[in-house]
């Protein structure tokens, strides 16, 4: 690991004041779940590390009528033990449970979830985001059962691993941000974006730019969340999927399915949400509405088996929120 | 006059019996110094650069970058390796010790080595990449047997390569002083790990100490002292100061033992009445860099006719090393898989099915007795269904059955035992405690022949300036060692009666140590205490060393080889996501004479975790590109948690037929048939075979999607 300076700023102007607008010198840590093994790794060689620690301003959660806003440092338990967020929001809390890991959850931050840097175990082997070797992607060549099926003819091939990132997409959430230029507010569904290159990022935060809170509006939305894991401690899903949508009389309005691990990015389903919308929400329609998420999956040559996995994740996810 | 042979069951008083480990307090609670506990003052960290390609030539490898970072002391280069070939990712080629574990890293990264790359090959599971020559071996009429049967069963089946993961890494710490040699390993073969260093490191043998206490797991891949052994001796050599070098997690999966692939293609004849008459297999699989052989097939069963072949794939990938029960767990999988697709193919109950054929296998009364104790532990006329679970909804159960066998004996062991005049007793064998209870062990059976309680025994292993003892491999350490014990105690205490027997005027032959004291057999009240007993020894002690000699135990009954198991696996799949989970595994499992019946247990609780996690979790994954292990960590290199287990039964075979035969190592048997239990569990779900474990998601939905099921 090499050496690098350590600061514990106490506000965001200071945290801002600290950071670099180059990519790769200085970096955020939140919960530090994954900053710190991406440091040991050699993943990232920061001249700065800044801790979001003792920002007061980034830490806990304030209910309105309008909505729910959550500090970007706020830990996941928090987040999970609200029991607003909770009564609200059974799909973000579904989604933090399904972590699996209480160490993570313990330290771990709502916007460290959202930042986290792919798990693509070519790109945590040391050979880029993109993992390409002479132009061609060793993804596409090599054991890719962990990938995306969900592509934009670019050339990232990894998944997004935000577990909280479906569930907030669906819920309409708004990503707070803010830098030298001031502050920003990114609905969730826009945050994320597929790199073109290597210097490119996950999100659209600039270098010295950092997330400040979550936004979550309060629109009386039936929601949950639904992941399909391995094992049942610590451990990445293979497919995630969250809906929300409207319910009056058993009929669904204003849906919206989102995937995770299955993009670059969380994945829109919107034939999903069309094939959800106005239908009487029935184990029928759950089913249909997850053959819909599956339009326009490419899988690769080992992951073909994700696309059962995305009709079987919201097919339940829209069950478990109709209260099927 | 005491006897050394096994006490009979109305005589025993600690052996057999549920007794608690002796190092389980300091173990929980972590006061157990394990290798990588051992910190000494000025302690150096060193850490190895391991090659970061799997083919080509070595043109250069630099340390002075690395000799100029703060905090380094020494630099080691594999000089014999500069314009030499290198055979898979991680090879060790240099190393560098400073002062701190994260300087030391740091330094390694500025080595800088020079590669002519070449052209790698790592795919292990396409039988067109096979290398070298094929072993085959043939018995019976083959032809006449798939010719005249009813039924003929053809299918495809496979084992993953998995590593041995050990909790704690490879590694050791060393240190030279006044021109000796101390070694803190984790090792299993304490007693001659420092054999054949004495070239590498210009040191005698005669001037090495080895000292292991407690150790992370091995599982048959730490039975040398490999090169970082080497490497950490001559960097404490030349910096005269301790040096510990633990592998990294990485290089610990890459290049510190893996357990061979088996991929084969089965076809199984079988009568009507489910008698598997003919077997025909065709294997290929990698053992990395080194040779392959797996024959073991059919597996338990001998049906007249078989003909298999084997032929490996040597890849750029680390090196296989004995991973329990070497070759067993694929080649039952292979078999019991082929076997159980036969009984499904002809209607046939499962467990009818391994009753009918345990009449062609070694121990056909153990193998039925076992059979009915599994199928009533785990409930089977109730749960048992034909192929296929045709209950509604998308959790389908099943329940899977499969058979395993081991050797055993002993491995060559000497202990001395000695009384002390103050009636303190010592064991001391430059054995090691694999986490098994070998320190328990040894105090059951000394505290047995001299009639005492365990706590009584003050138990000495893991140094190599012990009586030597054998590595522990092969099931052979706990037959080895309680029969060197035995010995040694029985031994001992005869010269014990002898002086009892002036104080008292008894005869010693009448003489007996029994419930802490010396006294007649005829007249128990006529004795001494143990205490007394001893005090007449005056200023000397009794030493007296046993040797267990492997084939003269086997004759007079201390050991034998042989045993069979069964175990029973009750899975739910969900045929929606292809997640297995499991409801409730049971082993049953004959080892002879049980020394500790708790341990002996637990290690069977341990061996169906790490099947379980074989079967569900483990697998390394090679990119055919880079030629690299991409799930070199625990991460996406799965083990079993608490919650993924499911219950686990035990049930261990006892009474006179089992236990007059000597006591039988316990360390490989219960680990073979997990994975195969379990396929044919998932099978029995879900209505078709998952071919290769382990059993996750996408190898179930691939199945179930070629079965036409989703």
């Amino acid at each position: 690991m090499k050496s690098f300076e350590y600061v514990s700023p106490t506000t965001v102007e200071e945290v801002i004041a600290q950071l670099s607008p180059d990519w790769g010198r200085s970096e955020i840590m939140a919960g530090g779940t994954d900053l710190v093994t991406s440091l040991k790794q050699g993943l990232v060689e920061p001249e700065k590390v800044v801790s979001l620690r003792q920002v007061e301003a980034l830490h806990g959660i304030t209910v309105s009528d309008e909505s729910v806003v959550i500090g970007a440092a706020t830990t996941l338990k928090e987040v999970a033990a609200h029991a607003d967020v909770a009564e609200y929001f059974p799909a973000i809390v579904e989604s933090i449970d399904s972590i699996g890991g209480p160490q993570i959850v313990n330290v771990g931050t709502l916007g460290g979830d959202l930042c986290q840097r792919p798990r693509c175990w070519f790109f945590r082997n040391g050979y880029g985001l993109l993992a390409q070797k002479n132009g061609d992607s060793l993804v596409t060549k090599g054991d890719n059962r962990y990938h995306a099926i969900f592509h934009d003819g670019g050339p990232a091939y990894f998944v997004n691993p935000s577990s909280l990132a479906p569930s907030l997409i669906a819920l309409r959430a708004i990503v707070h941000t803010a830098s030298m230029d001031g502050k920003r507010e990114v609905l969730a569904k826009d945050f994320f974006k597929a790199p073109k290159d290597e210097n490119d990022r996950e999100t659209q935060l600039q270098a010295n730019e950092l997330v400040t809170a979550i936004e979550i509006p309060r629109l009386g939305l039936r929601n949950a969340s639904y992941e399909v894991r391995h094992r049942s401690g610590l451990d990445w899903p293979y497919v995630a999927a969250a809906v929300a949508f409207k319910l009056t009389g058993g009929v669904a309005s204003g849906a919206n399915v989102v995937l995770g691990h299955v993009a670059p990015k969380p994945h829109l389903a919107l034939s999903a949400a069309a094939t959800l919308n106005q239908s009487l929400v029935s184990e029928t329609a759950a089913r249909q509405t997850g053959l819909a998420a599956t339009e326009g999956a490419r899988p690769l040559s080992r992951n073909g088996y994700k696309v059962h996995l995305v009709k079987t994740a919201v097919k339940r996810a829209v069950m478990s929120a109709a209260g099927l | 006059m005491a006897d050394a042979k096994w006490p009979s069951a109305d005589e025993r008083r600690l052996i057999g019996k549920r007794i608690d480990r002796l190092d389980g307090p300091v173990k929980a609670t972590g006061r157990a110094q394990y290798a990588y506990d051992v910190n000494l003052p000025g302690m150096l960290w060193a850490k190895v650069i391991g090659s970061k390609h799997a083919a080509g030539t070595i043109v250069s490898i630099d340390t002075s970058a690395a000799e100029t970072m703060p905090g380094v002391k020494a630099t080691w280069i594999d000089k014999d390796l500069v314009g030499e070939d290198i055979r898979y990712i991680g090879q060790v080629l240099a190393a560098v010790a400073a002062d701190t574990e994260e300087r030391a890293t740091e330094a390694a990264s500025k080595v800088e080595v020079t590669y002519k790359v070449g052209e790698h090959q790592v795919v292990d599971n396409d039988p067109q990449f096979r290398t070298g020559r094929a072993s085959n071996r043939e018995q019976g009429d083959v032809d006449k047997a798939f010719a005249d049967a009813d039924v003929v069963v053809e299918g495809e089946y496979g084992a993953e390569v998995i590593t041995h993961c050990c909790l704690e890494p490879h590694g050791q710490t060393a240190e030279v002083r006044d021109g000796e040699l101390f070694l803190w390993p984790s090792t299993q073969n304490v007693s001659r790990y420092a054999d054949q260093m004495d070239a590498s490191v210009g040191i005698p043998r005669a001037k090495m100490h080895v000292d292991c206490q407690y150790m992370g797991g091995g599982f048959g891949s730490k039975f040398g002292h490999d090169k970082w052994g080497i490497i950490g001796s001559l960097l404490a050599k030349e910096t005269k100061r301790p040096v510990k070098l633990m592998l990294d997690r990485d290089l610990e999966l890459k290049i510190a033992g893996s357990r061979p692939s088996a991929f084969g293609k089965m076809k199984v004849a079988a009568t009507r009445d489910g008698i598997i008459t003919g077997v025909e297999a065709d294997i290929w699989g990698t053992a990395g860099s080194g040779g392959y052989n797996m024959r073991q097939v059919p597996y338990v069963f001998k049906p007249a006719a078989s003909r298999v072949k084997s032929h490996g794939i040597r890849t750029n990938r680390g090196s296989q090393r004995a991973w329990r029960a070497p070759a067993h767990p694929q080649c039952c999988l292979l078999t019991m898989s082929a076997v159980d697709d036969a009984a499904a193919a002809l209607g046939m109950d499962a467990l009818d099915f391994y009753l009918v054929n345990s009449e062609q296998t070694d121990r056909p009364d153990v193998y039925r007795e076992e059979l009915a104790i599994a199928a009533d532990l785990i409930g089977y006329s109730k749960k048992a269904h034909l192929r296929g679970d045709s209950r509604p909804g998308p959790v389908k159960r099943g329940i899977g059955i499969a058979m395993h066998t081991w050797g055993g004996l002993g491995h060559p062991s000497d202990c001395d035992l000695t009384i002390n005049p103050d009636g303190s007793v010592e064991v001391e064998m430059g054995t090691q405690d694999l986490g098994t209870g070998a320190r328990t062990t040894l105090a059951i059976v000394a505290g047995e022949t001299l009639g005492l309680p365990v706590d009584a025994i003050t138990v000495k292993i893991g140094k190599s300036s012990y009586p030597a003892s054998g590595a522990s491999g092969g099931s052979t350490t706990i037959g080895g060692t309680t029969t060197a014990v035995r010995l040694a105690a029985t031994e001992a205490l005869n010269e014990l009666l002898k002086s009892a027997s002036k104080a008292l005027g008894v005869p010693a032959e009448e003489l007996e140590a029994k419930e802490g004291r010396i006294r007649s057999s005829n007249h128990p009240n006529t004795g001494l205490s143990w205490e007394d007993a001893c005090s007449l020894l005056g200023p000397n002690s009794i030493t007296k060393r046993g040797s267990n000699d492997r084939a003269q135990s086997q004759k007079a009954g201390f050991i034998d080889a042989g045993v069979g198991g069964v175990q029973m696996a009750d899975v739910s799949v969900d045929i929606e996501t292809g997640v297995v989970t499991v409801n409730e595994m049971v082993a049953v499992q004959d080892c002879g004479l049980i020394i500790d019946m708790k341990t002996a247990e637990s290690q069977v609780f341990g061996a169906l975790i790490m099947g379980i996690t074989y079967g569900l979790y483990e697998e390394a994954v090679y990119d055919p590109t880079t030629g690299n292990m991409l799930n070199a960590d625990m991460e996406y290199y799965r083990l079993a948690g608490y919650s993924d287990i499911g219950k686990l039964k035990v049930h261990m075979m006892t009474g006179k037929k089992y236990e007059d035969r000597g006591v039988i190592g316990l360390g490989e048997p219960p680990v073979i048939a997990p994975g195969a239990a379990l396929s044919n569990a998932v099978a029995n779900a879900c209505g078709v075979r998952v071919p290769t474990i382990p059993l996750t998601p996408d190898r179930v939905l691939n199945a179930l999607e070629k079965g036409g099921l989703v």
